[in-house]
Protein backbone atom coordinates (compact mmCIF):
# COMPACT_ATOMS: atom_id res chain seq x y z
CA UNK A 1 0.00 0.00 0.00
CA UNK A 2 1.44 3.01 -0.59
CA UNK A 3 2.22 5.37 2.39
CA UNK A 4 1.80 8.49 0.49
CA UNK A 5 -2.39 7.94 0.14
CA UNK A 6 -2.52 7.48 4.63
CA UNK A 7 -1.43 11.17 5.32
CA UNK A 8 -1.43 11.54 8.71
CA UNK A 9 -0.49 15.05 9.32
CA UNK A 10 -1.94 16.39 12.08
CA UNK A 11 -4.91 18.78 12.01
CA UNK A 12 -3.67 22.31 13.32
CA UNK A 13 -5.12 22.92 16.68
CA UNK A 14 -6.54 26.46 17.83
CA UNK A 15 -3.74 26.15 20.58
CA UNK A 16 -1.29 27.59 18.10
CA UNK A 17 -3.28 31.35 17.93
CA UNK A 18 -1.42 33.82 20.15
CA UNK A 19 -3.34 33.91 23.09
CA UNK A 20 -5.12 36.54 23.82
CA UNK A 21 -4.32 39.82 26.37
CA UNK A 22 -6.76 38.71 29.23
CA UNK A 23 -5.84 34.98 28.69
CA UNK A 24 -2.18 36.41 29.20
CA UNK A 25 -2.98 38.42 32.36
CA UNK A 26 -4.91 35.56 33.78
CA UNK A 27 -1.77 33.23 33.41
CA UNK A 28 0.03 35.74 34.77
CA UNK A 29 -1.83 36.90 37.87
CA UNK A 30 -2.20 32.86 38.69
CA UNK A 31 1.24 32.25 38.60
CA UNK A 32 2.75 35.17 40.50
CA UNK A 33 -0.21 33.59 43.46
CA UNK A 34 1.21 30.05 43.42
CA UNK A 35 4.85 31.75 43.22
CA UNK A 36 4.11 33.77 46.41
CA UNK A 37 2.21 30.57 48.10
CA UNK A 38 -1.48 32.29 48.44
CA UNK A 39 -3.31 29.52 46.31
CA UNK A 40 -2.32 26.04 44.98
CA UNK A 41 -2.85 24.53 41.76
CA UNK A 42 -4.80 21.89 43.43
CA UNK A 43 -6.86 24.17 45.17
CA UNK A 44 -7.91 25.85 41.51
CA UNK A 45 -8.58 21.96 40.33
CA UNK A 46 -10.64 21.59 42.85
CA UNK A 47 -12.74 24.10 42.14
CA UNK A 48 -12.78 23.52 38.53
CA UNK A 49 -14.24 20.10 40.09
CA UNK A 50 -16.92 22.08 41.85
CA UNK A 51 -18.03 23.81 39.38
CA UNK A 52 -18.08 20.70 36.64
CA UNK A 53 -20.15 19.30 38.91
CA UNK A 54 -23.05 21.30 38.81
CA UNK A 55 -25.44 21.02 35.24
CA UNK A 56 -29.06 21.80 34.81
CA UNK A 57 -30.04 18.34 35.78
CA UNK A 58 -29.82 19.49 39.71
CA UNK A 59 -31.94 22.68 38.54
CA UNK A 60 -34.29 20.66 36.67
CA UNK A 61 -34.73 17.91 39.84
CA UNK A 62 -35.50 21.30 42.00
CA UNK A 63 -38.00 22.40 39.36
CA UNK A 64 -39.47 18.84 39.18
CA UNK A 65 -39.96 18.47 43.08
CA UNK A 66 -41.89 21.94 43.41
CA UNK A 67 -44.17 20.64 40.75
CA UNK A 68 -45.25 17.70 42.61
CA UNK A 69 -44.64 18.70 46.14
CA UNK A 70 -46.58 22.44 46.96
CA UNK A 71 -44.74 22.80 50.41
CA UNK A 72 -41.51 22.34 48.85
CA UNK A 73 -42.61 24.69 46.69
CA UNK A 74 -43.69 27.28 49.14
CA UNK A 75 -40.20 26.92 50.76
CA UNK A 76 -38.69 26.78 47.42
CA UNK A 77 -40.20 30.26 46.58
CA UNK A 78 -39.45 32.23 50.14
CA UNK A 79 -35.97 30.95 50.47
CA UNK A 80 -34.27 29.30 47.15
CA UNK A 81 -31.17 28.53 48.52
CA UNK A 82 -31.94 27.20 52.05
CA UNK A 83 -34.62 24.73 49.77
CA UNK A 84 -31.81 24.28 47.10
CA UNK A 85 -29.54 23.18 50.60
CA UNK A 86 -32.06 20.62 51.33
CA UNK A 87 -31.00 18.93 48.11
CA UNK A 88 -27.31 18.96 49.09
CA UNK A 89 -26.81 21.55 46.71
CA UNK A 90 -24.25 24.10 48.29
CA UNK A 91 -23.60 27.47 47.28
CA UNK A 92 -20.22 27.43 47.21
CA UNK A 93 -19.94 31.37 46.03
CA UNK A 94 -22.12 32.76 49.03
CA UNK A 95 -24.51 33.73 46.38
CA UNK A 96 -28.56 34.09 47.54
CA UNK A 97 -31.11 32.73 45.13
CA UNK A 98 -34.37 33.81 44.44
CA UNK A 99 -36.79 31.93 42.58
CA UNK A 100 -38.92 33.31 40.11
CA UNK A 101 -42.48 31.56 39.37
CA UNK A 102 -43.55 31.71 36.04
CA UNK A 103 -47.78 32.07 36.24
CA UNK A 104 -50.34 32.84 33.43
CA UNK A 105 -50.27 36.34 34.52
CA UNK A 106 -46.53 36.66 34.62
CA UNK A 107 -43.35 35.35 33.03
CA UNK A 108 -39.97 35.78 33.92
CA UNK A 109 -36.82 36.26 32.15
CA UNK A 110 -33.07 36.63 34.08
CA UNK A 111 -29.77 38.45 32.95
CA UNK A 112 -26.72 39.71 34.24
CA UNK A 113 -26.43 43.35 32.27
CA UNK A 114 -22.97 43.76 34.07
CA UNK A 115 -21.17 40.56 33.49
CA UNK A 116 -22.61 37.08 33.44
CA UNK A 117 -24.14 36.62 36.96
CA UNK A 118 -26.06 33.37 36.96
CA UNK A 119 -27.01 30.80 39.41
CA UNK A 120 -24.15 28.47 38.94
CA UNK A 121 -24.65 26.26 42.03
CA UNK A 122 -27.58 24.74 40.64
CA UNK A 123 -27.27 25.12 36.81
CA UNK A 124 -23.42 25.05 36.21
CA UNK A 125 -21.55 27.60 33.54
CA UNK A 126 -23.80 29.94 31.71
CA UNK A 127 -24.05 29.21 27.99
CA UNK A 128 -21.77 31.51 26.11
CA UNK A 129 -24.87 33.73 24.54
CA UNK A 130 -26.03 34.19 28.15
CA UNK A 131 -22.34 36.54 28.68
CA UNK A 132 -22.96 38.44 25.55
CA UNK A 133 -23.23 41.89 25.08
CA UNK A 134 -26.50 41.57 22.32
CA UNK A 135 -28.17 39.18 24.98
CA UNK A 136 -27.40 41.47 27.83
CA UNK A 137 -28.59 44.46 26.43
CA UNK A 138 -31.99 43.44 24.87
CA UNK A 139 -32.73 41.54 27.83
CA UNK A 140 -33.61 44.71 29.55
CA UNK A 141 -34.27 46.74 26.06
CA UNK A 142 -36.75 44.26 23.72
CA UNK A 143 -37.37 41.46 25.76
CA UNK A 144 -40.26 40.50 23.76
CA UNK A 145 -38.50 40.32 20.55
CA UNK A 146 -35.62 38.56 21.88
CA UNK A 147 -37.93 35.78 23.59
CA UNK A 148 -39.73 35.94 20.19
CA UNK A 149 -36.30 34.32 18.48
CA UNK A 150 -36.04 31.73 20.92
CA UNK A 151 -39.72 31.08 19.57
CA UNK A 152 -41.30 32.34 22.90
CA UNK A 153 -43.89 34.30 22.16
CA UNK A 154 -45.59 36.18 24.88
CA UNK A 155 -49.06 37.20 25.06
CA UNK A 156 -49.94 41.27 25.23
CA UNK A 157 -51.69 40.44 28.74
CA UNK A 158 -48.89 38.37 30.15
CA UNK A 159 -46.49 40.88 32.37
CA UNK A 160 -42.74 40.29 31.18
CA UNK A 161 -40.63 40.45 34.09
CA UNK A 162 -36.85 40.87 33.56
CA UNK A 163 -34.68 40.32 36.81
CA UNK A 164 -30.81 41.70 36.26
CA UNK A 165 -28.74 40.34 38.57
CA UNK A 166 -25.86 42.99 40.21
CA UNK A 167 -24.93 42.06 43.50
CA UNK A 168 -24.95 38.73 45.81
CA UNK A 169 -28.57 37.27 44.43
CA UNK A 170 -29.00 34.89 41.57
CA UNK A 171 -31.95 34.00 39.97
CA UNK A 172 -33.49 30.41 38.91
CA UNK A 173 -37.26 30.50 37.26
CA UNK A 174 -39.46 28.07 38.24
CA UNK A 175 -41.55 27.43 34.89
CA UNK A 176 -45.16 26.53 34.84
CA UNK A 177 -45.20 22.58 34.51
CA UNK A 178 -46.41 21.60 30.98
CA UNK A 179 -50.57 20.57 30.57
CA UNK A 180 -51.28 16.76 30.44
CA UNK A 181 -48.25 15.79 32.41
CA UNK A 182 -50.14 14.32 35.74
CA UNK A 183 -49.02 11.20 35.64
CA UNK A 184 -45.38 11.90 34.89
CA UNK A 185 -43.65 10.38 37.31
CA UNK A 186 -41.08 13.10 39.44
CA UNK A 187 -38.15 11.87 36.75
CA UNK A 188 -39.94 12.03 34.18
CA UNK A 189 -40.79 15.39 34.81
CA UNK A 190 -37.59 16.55 35.38
CA UNK A 191 -36.28 15.72 32.02
CA UNK A 192 -38.87 18.16 30.43
CA UNK A 193 -37.04 21.09 32.62
CA UNK A 194 -34.66 22.48 30.29
CA UNK A 195 -31.67 24.96 31.24
CA UNK A 196 -33.20 27.73 28.81
CA UNK A 197 -36.49 27.38 30.93
CA UNK A 198 -34.90 27.62 33.67
CA UNK A 199 -33.47 30.97 32.16
CA UNK A 200 -36.45 32.22 31.27
CA UNK A 201 -36.07 32.29 27.49
CA UNK A 202 -38.22 29.28 26.65
CA UNK A 203 -41.07 27.49 28.37
CA UNK A 204 -40.96 24.07 29.55
CA UNK A 205 -42.55 21.65 27.12
CA UNK A 206 -43.32 18.26 26.47
CA UNK A 207 -40.64 17.47 23.06
CA UNK A 208 -42.56 16.53 20.56
CA UNK A 209 -42.40 13.31 19.02
CA UNK A 210 -42.07 12.75 15.93
CA UNK A 211 -43.94 10.17 14.04
CA UNK A 212 -42.06 6.63 13.75
CA UNK A 213 -43.03 4.59 10.01
CA UNK A 214 -45.00 1.31 10.61
CA UNK B 1 -35.26 36.59 53.09
CA UNK B 2 -37.36 39.85 51.47
CA UNK B 3 -39.36 40.46 54.50
CA UNK B 4 -38.16 44.03 56.56
CA UNK B 5 -36.52 43.27 59.85
CA UNK B 6 -38.58 43.51 62.43
CA UNK B 7 -36.91 44.86 65.40
CA UNK B 8 -38.47 43.86 68.92
CA UNK B 9 -37.91 46.91 70.47
CA UNK B 10 -40.67 45.74 72.54
CA UNK B 11 -38.92 43.47 74.60
CA UNK B 12 -35.64 45.11 74.55
CA UNK B 13 -36.16 49.31 74.49
CA UNK B 14 -33.03 49.63 75.36
CA UNK B 15 -31.23 48.51 72.41
CA UNK B 16 -29.19 51.06 70.13
CA UNK B 17 -28.97 49.91 66.52
CA UNK B 18 -25.71 50.83 64.55
CA UNK B 19 -25.45 53.32 61.85
CA UNK B 20 -26.74 51.31 59.11
CA UNK B 21 -28.41 48.35 60.61
CA UNK B 22 -31.84 48.71 59.74
CA UNK B 23 -33.00 49.05 56.80
CA UNK B 24 -34.17 52.99 55.75
CA UNK B 25 -36.62 51.98 53.00
CA UNK B 26 -39.82 49.85 53.18
CA UNK B 27 -41.55 47.76 50.41
CA UNK B 28 -44.04 49.79 48.27
CA UNK B 29 -41.28 53.05 49.27
CA UNK B 30 -41.05 55.26 45.93
CA UNK B 31 -37.25 55.66 44.85
CA UNK B 32 -34.90 56.96 42.56
CA UNK B 33 -31.77 55.57 41.30
CA UNK B 34 -28.98 57.95 41.81
CA UNK B 35 -27.71 60.23 39.08
CA UNK B 36 -24.18 59.77 39.82
CA UNK B 37 -21.43 58.89 37.33
CA UNK B 38 -18.10 58.33 40.08
CA UNK B 39 -14.69 56.57 38.07
CA UNK B 40 -14.46 53.21 38.36
CA UNK B 41 -16.70 50.03 38.31
CA UNK B 42 -20.14 50.33 40.45
CA UNK B 43 -22.58 47.61 40.06
CA UNK B 44 -25.14 49.82 39.15
CA UNK B 45 -25.67 49.67 35.28
CA UNK B 46 -26.08 52.84 33.47
CA UNK B 47 -29.33 52.49 32.20
CA UNK B 48 -31.26 52.50 35.73
CA UNK B 49 -29.25 55.62 36.80
CA UNK B 50 -31.91 58.72 37.28
CA UNK B 51 -34.71 55.64 37.20
CA UNK B 52 -38.14 55.72 39.33
CA UNK B 53 -38.93 53.01 40.62
CA UNK B 54 -40.73 50.71 43.80
CA UNK B 55 -39.11 48.92 46.31
CA UNK B 56 -40.51 45.33 46.09
CA UNK B 57 -38.02 44.16 48.99
CA UNK B 58 -35.84 44.31 51.75
CA UNK B 59 -32.75 41.94 50.91
CA UNK B 60 -31.54 40.59 54.54
CA UNK B 61 -28.76 40.65 56.05
CA UNK B 62 -27.01 43.66 55.61
CA UNK B 63 -23.88 42.95 52.99
CA UNK B 64 -20.54 45.09 53.13
CA UNK B 65 -20.34 47.88 50.63
CA UNK B 66 -18.75 45.96 48.10
CA UNK B 67 -17.79 49.47 45.99
CA UNK B 68 -15.97 50.85 49.41
CA UNK B 69 -14.26 47.19 50.21
CA UNK B 70 -12.64 47.73 46.65
CA UNK B 71 -10.71 50.57 47.62
CA UNK B 72 -9.43 48.74 51.05
CA UNK B 73 -12.53 50.12 53.25
CA UNK B 74 -14.47 47.12 54.73
CA UNK B 75 -14.94 48.15 58.17
CA UNK B 76 -18.40 49.17 59.44
CA UNK B 77 -20.07 50.21 56.28
CA UNK B 78 -22.31 47.37 56.01
CA UNK B 79 -26.26 48.48 54.86
CA UNK B 80 -28.61 46.50 52.58
CA UNK B 81 -29.44 45.89 49.41
CA UNK B 82 -33.51 46.68 47.92
CA UNK B 83 -35.20 44.66 45.23
CA UNK B 84 -36.37 47.36 43.08
CA UNK B 85 -38.83 47.33 40.52
CA UNK B 86 -38.95 49.73 37.29
CA UNK B 87 -41.62 49.78 34.68
CA UNK B 88 -39.68 48.86 31.39
CA UNK B 89 -41.48 51.85 30.06
CA UNK B 90 -39.61 54.25 32.60
CA UNK B 91 -36.39 52.58 31.25
CA UNK B 92 -37.03 53.46 28.06
CA UNK B 93 -39.74 55.89 26.40
CA UNK B 94 -40.05 54.13 23.11
CA UNK B 95 -40.66 50.79 24.92
CA UNK B 96 -42.85 48.05 22.26
CA UNK B 97 -44.66 46.33 24.72
CA UNK B 98 -47.19 46.20 27.53
CA UNK B 99 -47.19 48.70 30.32
CA UNK B 100 -46.92 46.36 32.76
CA UNK B 101 -43.57 44.86 31.63
CA UNK B 102 -40.88 45.65 34.13
CA UNK B 103 -36.89 45.17 35.54
CA UNK B 104 -36.44 43.94 39.00
CA UNK B 105 -32.86 44.70 39.83
CA UNK B 106 -31.31 45.22 43.49
CA UNK B 107 -29.62 48.08 44.01
CA UNK B 108 -27.56 49.08 47.86
CA UNK B 109 -28.92 51.69 49.98
CA UNK B 110 -26.46 54.36 49.41
CA UNK B 111 -27.72 54.46 45.66
CA UNK B 112 -31.36 55.29 46.29
CA UNK B 113 -33.20 58.71 47.16
CA UNK B 114 -36.23 58.67 48.82
CA UNK B 115 -39.04 60.36 46.71
CA UNK B 116 -41.74 62.44 49.02
CA UNK B 117 -44.95 61.39 47.60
Amino acid sequence: MNQQIHDHTPAPDSNHAAPGYYEVMETAVRELLFERKLITPGEIRRQIEVLDSRTPALGAKVVARAWVDPEFKARLLANGRRACEEFGISFYDETDLIVLENTDEVHNLIVCTLCSCYPRPVLGLPPDWYKLKPYRARAVKEPRSLLAEFGTVIPEDVEVRVSDSTATVRYLVLPQRPASTENYSEEQLAALVTRDAMIGVVKAEIPETKEMPQ
Amino acid sequence: MAQRAQPMARDFPDIVKADGEQPIFAPDDQVRISMRFPIGHFRVPNYIRGKKGIVEAVIEPTIINNEEEGFGRNAGNKRHYYRIAIPLTELWPNYAGSSNDGLRIEVFETWLERIRG
